[in-house]
C-alpha cells in the first residue's frame, strides 16, 4: 500500500484545481465540502501508507520507500528527481499535517460562513496543504525547497485574506523578508552539500561520509538559518506575530500546527550532516526564543497574540531539543503541540466567532456559562500546554527538559531556561484561561455570545481528544512504550539515549510539574482571586515586547522617531526597523550609485571607455603574473 | 628611416583614440557622428597595415564591409540628427537627458 | 580568400539550404516593402503581420529540418566556413524565430493604437532578426559583425519610428551613438585578433591558439578585451549598461522587447560563441574577467531596480541583471555553464517578451508609473495573474522555468567552484524579488472599492501572454525537453 504515496499529495492538488475551476460556482457551503473532502481522502491515504509502512520490517532499512516521478532537473553533474521518501520519519509528519488539517479543513467551514471569498480561501487551504506535503514527501532537499517555497507563498496569500492595503502590505512584507533570508540560507545549504557530497538526494546523505568539521558546521548553521525563518526563532521570529492577522483557522493550520514546524523536520531530516558546534548554537538559541517569547506572551491582551508568543516559545522548545541531540523529543513535541495549539487557536477562534469579532481579553470573561463546549476543550488544551499530567504536552516537555539537562556542555543551564519558560507558559496560559472563562463578566450586555455549530466544535472535540492522550505515542515509563522513538529509529545517524537514572529522571519530572503548578497558582491567585496585584506583573516593557520593535528600529538602522514610541502593536516598528533597515541599506547604495545613470550620452560613453580600459588593465596585469 | 607596419597600426591607434576622445567631449551630434567614423577608419588602416604584414588579402577585404556598413550606419544616423534637429533646433546631445535615474 | 586573379576564379561552395531561415525572412521583409509601395491603398497591419507570422513559420520549418540534419551527420559549416551549421545555430535561429512571431503579434494592436507605419516597421523587425540569426551562427568575425550591424541598425530605425514622441527619438539617438561607439570597439577587437592569429575565421583562430604555443600575447589579450567591450554592450553588461534604462523606456514597448530579449540572445550567441568556442584555450585569461563582469552587473541591475518607479525602468535594470546571470554561467567556461546559459537565455527571452507584451497593452507609452498597474488583480484577474507568473518566474520563484534557470546557472557556479560568484547571484536574487514583489503587491492590494485599470486588450496579446505563461509554467514543472536542447546546443567549431 505504500505505493498509494502519490495519491497523498495528488487529492489535495485535485482540490486546489477543483476549486479553481468551479469554486466561485458550488459556492458555500460546497467547496468548503469539497476541500474538506480532499484533505481527510489525503489522511486516509497516508493512513493506507502507513500501515503498508508498517507491514515492512522495521530494521532491515526496509521502511524507507523512494517513489520517483521523473527526473526533474539534470544539471551537470547534479541530478534532481522529482521524487517521494516515505519513511517513519516523513509518514510521522504527514500523519498529523493531514489529520490535524483535515480538522481544521471542517472547522473552516464554520468559521469562514457568510464569507465572501469563501471558496477562495479552501482553495488556498487545499494548496498549502499539497505544498506542505511536498515538503515533507520530497526525496530531496530541491522537492523540499519547492513545497518550503509554496508553503510561504501560501501563507502571505492567507495573511492578507483579510487585509486591505497598508496592514496586508506591511505583514506580507515582514513575512516575505524573513522568509527570503531563511530561504537563501537553504538554498546555499543546498549548493554546499552537493559540492561537499555530491547529491542532494536524503537517502544518499545520510549514507555519505561526513564532511569535514568546517564544512559541516557551516552547512548546519546554513540549514539552522533556514529552519529559523521558517520556525520564527531569534532573531527571524517578527513576522509570527504579525501572521495572527490571518483568519482563525489559518493561524491554527500554518501558522502553529504545520508550516511553522518545517525548520524542525528540515533540521531532524538533516541529522546526519548537524555537527556538534552547530547543535549548540541551535539549543541556546532554542532556549533564549522559548523564554523570550514566554516573556512576552505574559503581557498581551489579544487572545491570539498569546497564542502567537506561546508558539514562538514552543518552537523554541523543539529547537532546544534538537540542538540536545534528541530529535525524537523535537519531533514528539512537534506532534503533541499541534494537538493542543490547533486546539487552543480553533477555541479562540470559536470565542472570537462567539464574541462578534471581539480579540481583547479584557472585554471577555465568564464564558464558560455560554460556551460550554468551547470552554471545556480549552481547559484541555491549557492543562496540556501548561505541562499537567497525564495531557499530552507534559510528556513531550519533560523529555525536551531531560534532554537539555544532559546536554553536554551547558545542560543544567539550558534546563533551567526551559523549566523558566515552564513556570511562564503555565502562568500566562492560566491568566488566558482565566481572563476569558472565569471571572465577571466584561462584555456589554448588547454583546450575546453564542456557542459555535457543530463544525466548530466537533473539530475541538477531538483535538481536546488528542491532546489528552497524545502523550500515548511515546511513554517513558516503560521501555516498549516508547512507540514514537522505536518507529523514528531508523531516521537517526546518533540515536539518542537518555543516560540520567530513574531518580533524577522522576526528579526532574516532579520539578517541572511544580513549576507549573506555581505557574498556575500565581495565575489564579493574580487573576482569579485577585490577591497579587496585577499590574506589577504586568511591566510596560513586557506589554511592549521587551521593545523589540525600538531596538530593533535603532540599531537596523529605522527612522529613530519612532523607536521610543510606546506602541502596543510591536510590530509596525519592527517591519520599519528591519525590514526598512536593510531595504534602506541598499537603497543607499542604490542612490550613490545612481547619478551615474546621468541620462548624458557622454556619460554612458565614458562608462563604455573606462570599463574597456579597466578590462584591458586587468588582462594586462593577468599577463604580468 | 624605414615606414614599418607598425607605425600603421600606431596611427590607426591614434586614429581611433582621436575619434573616442572626440565622442566624448564633443556635444554636437553631427561631429559625434564623425569621430565614430575617425574610429572606424582608424580600424580600417590597421586592417590594411596587418594585410600587408600578414601577407593576406583578406583584411583588405574586410575594409570594404566596414565602408559599407558606416556607410548605413551613417545614413540612419544623419536621418536621426536631422529628425531631432527639426524639432529642436541647435539641440545638442546634453540636451537629449530627459530619460535618466 | 584566394588569389588576386579573377580568371579561373571558383567561389567557395554555398550551402543554400542552410541560409534558408535568412533568406526567407529577408524575402519577406522585401515582399512587404513591395507590396506597400505598389499597393493603392495603405497596407494593413493584419497583412504585414501575417506575412511576418508565415515568414517565420516557414523559416521555423527549415530551421527543424537542418536540426535533423544536424543530428543525422552532425554539425558543419558553409561558404568557406564562415557560416555555422551546428546544434549552436540552430538553437538561437529557433529562438529568435519564436522572438519574432511573438514581437510581431504583441507590436500588432500596438502599432495601429499608436499610428505607426506597419509595412516599415515589419520589414525592419524582419531585416533585424535575419541579422540576428546570422550573427549567432557566424564563424567569421567579419560576418558576425555584419549581422550585428543588421540587428542594430534595424533596431535604431524601429525606436525612431515612434516620431511623434521626442523620448523616442532620444533613446533612437541615444543607442546609435553608443552602439556604433562600441561597435567601434567590438571592430578594432576584431582587427586586432585578425593581426593576432593571421584570421578573421573562428575555425582557423581556434586551431591557431590550440597549436601555437608562443603568440603576441599582448595583441591576443587587448584584442579579447575589445571584443568583449563590443559584446557586453549588447547584452547591457555593467559598466555597458547605461544605455539599456533610458532606451527601453524611451522605446516603443514592443521595440524594448526585442531589445531585452533578442538583441541580448544574439549578443550571448556571439559571446559564447567567440569566446567559450574559440578562445577556449585562453579561458583563465577571459574567465575572470567574464566573472567580475558578472558581479558587478548582478549588483547594479538589482539595486538600481528597486529605485525605480517606472515599469519600464525596473524591467530594464531586471533585464540587467539578467545578463548578469547568464554572465554567471559563461563564466564556468565549462559544457554545464554554456547549456546553462542557453537554457536562461530562451526561458528569459518568453518571460520578458510576455512581460513586456502585458507592459505595452496597458497604455500609451509617454511613461509607465506603478500606479498604472493599482488594482489590476481586481479589474482584469485574468492579466494580472499572467503578468505575477512572469514577474515571479523572472525572480526564480519554484515551478517556474525562471528557477530551473537561475538553478542550473548557480550550480554551474557551484561545479567550476565560484562559490563567491554563486553567493553573489543568490544575494542579488532576493534584492531583485523586492522589485518584482512590489509591482505584484501593485496589482492585489488595493483598497475596497477601488476601480482597477482596464486597458484595451488585443487578443493577439493574449496570445503572446498566454503562450508566454504556459511555456514559463510548462518548462518549470518538466524541464527536460529544453535541458536537452540546450545541451545539444553547445557550440562547437567545424570546418567546411
Amino acid at each position: 500500500m505504500v505505493e498509494l504515496i502519490w495519491l497523498v499529495p495528488a487529492l489535495p492538488l485535485l482540490g486546489f484545481f477543483l476549486l479553481l475551476l468551479i469554486g466561485h460556482k458550488v459556492g458555500e457551503p460546497g467547496s468548503g465540502w469539497i476541500a474538506t473532502i480532499a484533505a481527510g481522502g489525503s489522511f486516509l491515504a497516508t493512513l493506507a501508507v502507513f500501515v503498508g509502512l508498517l507491514g515492512r520490517d522495521g530494521h532491515a532499512g526496509d521502511r524507507s520507500y523512494e517513489f520517483i516521478l521523473f527526473e526533474w532537473l539534470p544539471a551537470g553533474s547534479l541530478k534532481v528527481e522529482a521524487g517521494f521518501l516515505v519513511d517513519p520519519l516523513s509518514i510521522t509528519m504527514a500523519l498529523f499535517v493531514t489529520g490535524v488539517g483535515s480538522l481544521i479543513h471542517l472547522y473552516s467551514i464554520g468559521y469562514m460562513h457568510g464569507d465572501p471569498k469563501f471558496s477562495k480561501f479552501f482553495l488556498y487551504l487545499n494548496l498549502f496543504l499539497f505544498s506542505m506535503l511536498m515538503l515533507v514527501f520530497g526525496n530531496n532537499l530541491v522537492v523540499t525547497f519547492l513545497g518550503w517555497e509554496g508553503v510561504g507563498a501560501c501563507s502571505y496569500f492567507l495573511i492578507s485574506f483579510w487585509h486591505q492595503r497598508e496592514s496586508a502590505a506591511r505583514a506580507g512584507k515582514k513575512a516575505f523578508v524573513t522568509n527570503r533570508v531563511g530561504d537563501w540560507g537553504f538554498m546555499i545549504a543546498t549548493f554546499a552539500i552537493w559540492s561537499a557530497l555530491g547529491t542532494v538526494t536524503y537517502t544518499e546523505i545520510s549514507n555519505s561520509p561526513a564532511m569535514s568539521a568546517a564544512t559541516g558546521t557551516a552547512v548546519s548553521l546554513l540549514l539552522f538559518v533556514a529552519a529559523a525563518g521558517k520556525s520564527a526563532q531569534l532573531p527571524l521570529y517578527v513576522w509570527l506575530p504579525d501572521a495572527m492577522e490571518g483568519p482563525t483557522p489559518v493561524s491554527a493550520m500554518v501558522h502553529a500546527a504545520t508550516m511553522v514546524t518545517s525548520g524542525v523536520y528540515l533540521l531532524v531530516r538533516m541529522n546526519s550532516v548537524l555537527t556538534d558546534d552547530a547543535l549548540l548554537v541551535i539549543a541556546v538559541v532554542g532556549a533564549a526564543t522559548a523564554l523570550f517569547a514566554a516573556l512576552c506572551a505574559v503581557a498581551q491582551h489579544d487572545i491570539k497574540k498569546v497564542l502567537a508568543y506561546s508558539t514562538v516559545s514552543q518552537l523554541g522548545y523543539m529547537f532546544l531539543a534538537i540542538g540536545s541531540g534528541a530529535y525524537v523529543a523535537a519531533i514528539f513535541h512537534v506532534i503533541t503541540h499541534a494537538f493542543f495549539k490547533a486546539l487552543l487557536f480553533l477555541g479562540s477562534g470559536s470565542v472570537i466567532h462567539g464574541m462578534h469579532d471581539e480579540q481583547d481579553m479584557r472585554k471577555m470573561g465568564a464564558l464558560r456559562a455560554v460556551m460550554p463546549i468551547t470552554a471545556g476543550t480549552f481547559i484541555v488544551g491549557w492543562l496540556a500546554i501548561a505541562g499537567v499530567p497525564p495531557f499530552a504536552g507534559f510528556w513531550s516537555k519533560d523529555e525536551i527538559l531531560l534532554a537539555a539537562w544532559e546536554q553536554k556542555n551547558i545542560g543544567p543551564l539550558l534546563w533551567f531556561v526551559g523549566l523558566v519558560t515552564a513556570l511562564l507558559t503555565a502562568y500566562y496560559m492560566s491568566r488566558q484561561v482565566i481572563l476569558v472563562f472565569f471571572g465577571k463578566q466584561n462584555w456589554e450586555e448588547d454583546v450575546h455570545p453564542h456557542e459555535s455549530s457543530w463544525t466548530m466544535t466537533t473539530p475541538l472535540c477531538l483535538l481536546a481528544g488528542a491532546a489528552v492522550v497524545g502523550g500515548a505515542i511515546n511513554l517513558p515509563l516503560v521501555k516498549d512504550w516508547l512507540v514514537l522513538e522505536h518507529f523514528l529509529e531508523p531516521i537517526f545517524h546518533h540515536p539518542h539515549h537518555f543516560s540520567s537514572g530513574t531518580a533524577t529522571k522522576i526528579a526532574l519530572a516532579v520539578i517541572s510539574v511544580v513549576a507549573g503548578l506555581i505557574g498556575i497558582s500565581i495565575a489564579i491567585l493574580s487573576w482569579l482571586t485577585r490577591r497579587i496585584p496585577t499590574d506589577r506583573l504586568e511591566p510596560e516593557f513586557l506589554e511592549n515586547a521587551m521593545y523589540v520593535d525600538a531596538t530593533y528600529a535603532r540599531v537596523v538602522g529605522g527612522t529613530g522617531t519612532s523607536a521610543f514610541q510606546k506602541t502596543a502593536d510591536f510590530d509596525s516598528s519592527v517591519v520599519d526597523g528591519s525590514v526598512n533597515g536593510l531595504g534602506r541599506l541598499i537603497m543607499k547604495f542604490g542612490q550613490l550609485i545612481q547619478p551615474t545613470q546621468s541620462g548624458y550620452m557622454r556619460n554612458y560613453a565614458i562608462g563604455i571607455a573606462v570599463g574597456a580600459l579597466a578590462i584591458i588593465a586587468l588582462l594586462a596585469w593577468g599577463l604580468l603574473l | 628611416m624605414e615606414i614599418t607596419t607598425g607605425w600603421y597600426l600606431v596611427l590607426g591607434a591614434m586614429l581611433f583614440v582621436i575619434g573616442g576622445t572626440g565622442l566624448l567631449i564633443r556635444r554636437n551630434p553631427l561631429v559625434m557622428l564623425m569621430c565614430v567614423e575617425l574610429m572606424l577608419n582608424g580600424v580600417n588602416l590597421s586592417f590594411v597595415a596587418m594585410a600587408q604584414q600578414l601577407d593576406d588579402i583578406g583584411g583588405q577585404t574586410v575594409v570594404f564591409f566596414v565602408l559599407v556598413v558606416a556607410a548605413a550606419e551613417v545614413v540612419v544616423g544623419l536621418g536621426l540628427v536631422v529628425a531631432i534637429l527639426r524639432r529642436q533646433p541647435g539641440a545638442t546631445a546634453d540636451d537629449l537627458s530627459a530619460l535618466k535615474g | 580568400m584566394g588569389s588576386l586573379q579573377l580568371v579561373g576564379f571558383v567561389g567557395p561552395s554555398v550551402n543554400w539550404w542552410a541560409l534558408l531561415p535568412q533568406i526567407i525572412l529577408l524575402g519577406a521583409a522585401l515582399a512587404v516593402l513591395l507590396v506597400s509601395a505598389l499597393a493603392p491603398q495603405r497596407a494593413s497591419t493584419v497583412f504585414t503581420t501575417v506575412t511576418t507570422l508565415c515568414a517565420a513559420l516557414t523559416s521555423f520549418v527549415v530551421a527543424l529540418g537542418l536540426w535533423s540534419d544536424v543530428k543525422a551527420d552532425g554539425p558543419s559549416s558553409s561558404i568557406a566556413s564562415a557560416f555555422g551549421v551546428d546544434g549552436f545555430s540552430i538553437f538561437f535561429t529557433v529562438l529568435i524565430l519564436i522572438g519574432l512571431a511573438t514581437t510581431a503579434l504583441l507590436s500588432h494592436g500596438y502599432l495601429d493604437r499608436e499610428e505607426m507605419d506597419p509595412p516599415e516597421f515589419h520589414a525592419l523587425l524582419l531585416c533585424s532578426a535575419a541579422g540576428a540569426i546570422v550573427m549567432a551562427s557566424a564563424n567569421d568575425l567579419i560576418v558576425m559583425f555584419l549581422g550585428l550591424e543588421a540587428l542594430s541598425i534595424g533596431i535604431y530605425v524601429m525606436i525612431a519610428m515612434h516620431h511623434r514622441r521626442s523620448e523616442a527619438r532620444e533613446s533612437a539617438i541615444k543607442y546609435f551613438v553608443l552602439g556604433a561607439f562600441s561597435s567601434a570597439f567590438l571592430l578594432y577587437g576584431i582587427a586586432l585578433t585578425y593581426g593576432a592569429t593571421g584570421s578573421t575565421n573562428l575555425v582557423h583562430i581556434r586551431s591557431y591558439l590550440d597549436a601555437v604555443v608562443f603568440q603576441d600575447q599582448h595583441l591576443l589579450m587587448a584584442a579579447m578585451a575589445l571584443l568583449l567591450v563590443g559584446l557586453s554592450f549588447k547584452v547591457a553588461a555593467a559598466p555597458f549598461h547605461f544605455w539599456a534604462p533610458d532606451v527601453y523606456q524611451g522605446a516603443p514597448s514592443p521595440v524594448t522587447g526585442w531589445m531585452a530579449s533578442i538583441a541580448k540572445a544574439a549578443g550571448f550567441a556571439a559571446l559564447l560563441r567567440i569566446f567559450f568556442a574559440a578562445f577556449a584555450s585562453h579561458d583563465v585569461d577571459w574567465a575572470p574577467i567574464v566573472g567580475a563582469l558578472a558581479v558587478i552587473t548582478l549588483v547594479i541591475g538589482s539595486v538600481m531596480a528597486i529605485l525605480q518607479t517606472d515599469i519600464k525602468r525596473m524591467l530594464a535594470f531586471s533585464s540587467v541583471s539578467h545578463a548578469g546571470y547568464v554572465l554567471v554561467a559563461v563564466h564556468s567556461a565549462s559544457a554545464t555553464g554554456t547549456s546553462a546559459a542557453l537554457f536562461y537565455l530562451f526561458t528569459y527571452t518568453l518571460m520578458v517578451l510576455g512581460s513586456f507584451a502585458i507592459v505595452g497593452a496597458m497604455g500609451p507609452d509617454d511613461e509607465h508609473p506603478l500606479s498604472r498597474y493599482t488594482g489590476l488583480g481586481r479589474s482584469r484577474p485574468v492579466i494580472a495573474i499572467g503578468f505575477t507568473v512572469l514577474l515571479l518566474a523572472q525572480a526564480g520563484i519554484p515551478t517556474t522555468s525562471g528557477f530551473i534557470a537561475k538553478f542550473q546557472v548557480i550550480a554551474a557556479a557551484v561545479e567550476s567552484e565560484s562559490y563567491f560568484i554563486a553567493g553573489v547571484s543568490m544575494v542579488t536574487a532576493v534584492i531583485g524579488a523586492f522589485m518584482y514583489l512590489r509591482i505584484v503587491m501593485a496589482m492585489y492590494v488595493v483598497d475596497e472599492g477601488e476601480e482597477g485599470p482596464r486597458p484595451i486588450w488585443h487578443w493577439t496579446t493574449s496570445v503572446v501572454v498566454l503562450a508566454a505563461v504556459g511555456f514559463t509554467i510548462i518548462v518549470g514543472l518538466v524541464p527536460q525537453f529544453l535541458i536537452e536542447f540546450a545541451r545539444d546546443a553547445v557550440p562547437v567549431l567545424v570546418r567546411g
